[in-house]
């Protein structure tokens, strides 16, 4: 039985959709039933690590009806298989279950999307902003943040020779 | 004037100028090197080029041990506070050469992210264009530099204290308008 077939079997009332395009394997899931899927794959089916989360902005994309797609890529070293995990979250208050508590790695990654994308994780030890400055107020990877910003690269002291 | 019991080894000058002559023929560049202009960078430094030729081979790692600093390379908003601070530990009298078209204007990298210029927040003595510089290139810049100390250099350093006005565009500059324009158009699009 394929990995999918058995997350069909284990979430019968979940909705899960799945998909091939070459060689990626990927599965939609609801975000409510995130946390169980990801708990069954780490526990049951030795999914030991999880390589990769990341967003995407759906903002004004044909055909999309979610504003954010969050994608867990998740690999079985033994076996070296690889699944990616995808669900979507919306405006106003995007929060998804963390996956701190199942993979260590998420720590860093969840930071990430937050900081890009300003999608929350709840229960996250230590959820600040990783790339960008601390005081940084804006999620510049979300669709509707100009490329060049809203002036944040200007905002610094400024030193004269004079007085240096 | 003539002062006919001086002997032949003996120089007259000013105190200014023999002091701007020391310092320019001994230049202690600190290498703020963050991207491809840094490999350039380090090809001046290295045999075929050869620095040392000017007196300015001696890269220090140290802020407190330099007097020119090059900024090579773009510098990001995360960086530019710890540029700042590097700048603020070296010692007078010190100088800046700003190192390729990143460092100068932002160059290619007009985003969130990017300093448009290091000038808008630490003076800038020498631009040195270029996408990256050549050697050649900067090595020109750093004559130039030299020329620039002996020619306004004064002892203990007077000629800085003029300059109280930050080096960057001002807000009213064309290519500052034409940014904000821009930018602008860019957030009508997408709200």
């Amino acid at each position: 039985m394929s990995t999918e077939e058995t997350l069909q079997s284990k979430f019968p009332a979940a909705g899960l959709k799945c998909s091939q395009f070459r060689d990626n394997r990927r599965v939609v899931v609801p975000a409510e039933s995130l946390q169980p899927l990801l708990a069954f794959m780490k526990g049951d089916l030795g999914f030991d690590f999880l390589a990769e989360i990341t967003a995407v902005d759906y903002l004004e994309y044909e055909g999309a009806t979610d504003r954010f797609g969050v994608v867990y890529v998740v690999v079985n070293t033994k076996t070296g298989e690889r699944l990616v995990i995808k669900t979507f979250v919306n405006d106003p208050d995007p929060v998804l279950p963390s996956a701190y508590s199942l993979w260590k790695s998420a720590d860093w990654l969840e930071r990430e999307v937050y900081d890009m994308f300003g999608i929350k994780f709840s229960g996250h030890p230590d959820l600040r902003r990783i790339l960008t400055p601390d005081e940084f107020s804006a999620y510049p990877l979300r669709k509707d943040y100009p490329l060049k910003g809203r002036g944040e690269r200007h905002n610094f002291p400024v030193i004269t020779r004079a007085d240096s | 004037m003539a002062m006919k019991d001086v002997p032949d080894n003996i120089f007259m000058t000013q105190l200014d100028a023999a002091a701007s002559w020391a310092r320019a023929n001994s230049l202690w560049p600190m290498p703020f090197a963050t991207a491809c202009c840094g490999i350039e960078l380090m090809a001046t430094a290295s045999s075929r080029f050869d620095l040392a030729r000017f007196g300015a081979e001696v890269m220090r790692f140290s802020p407190r041990q330099c007097d020119l600093m090059i900024v090579a390379g773009r510098v990001v908003m995360k960086m530019l506070p710890v540029l700042q601070r590097i700048w603020l530990q070296m010692p007078e009298p010190k100088w800046c050469i700003s190192m390729g078209a990143c460092a100068c204007t932002g160059g290619v990298f007009d985003t969130y992210a990017v300093v448009q210029g290091v000038d808008r927040f630490i003076p800038v003595d020498l631009y040195v264009p270029g996408c990256p510089p050549r050697p050649e290139q900067l090595m020109a810049g750093i004559i130039a530099l030299q020329d620039k100390i002996k020619h306004g250099g004064t002892l203990n350093g007077t000629e800085f204290g003029k300059r109280t006005q930050p080096m960057g565009p001002t807000p009213y500059d064309l290519d500052e308008l034409i940014r904000i324009r821009e930018a602008n158009e860019q957030l009508v699009s997408l709200n």
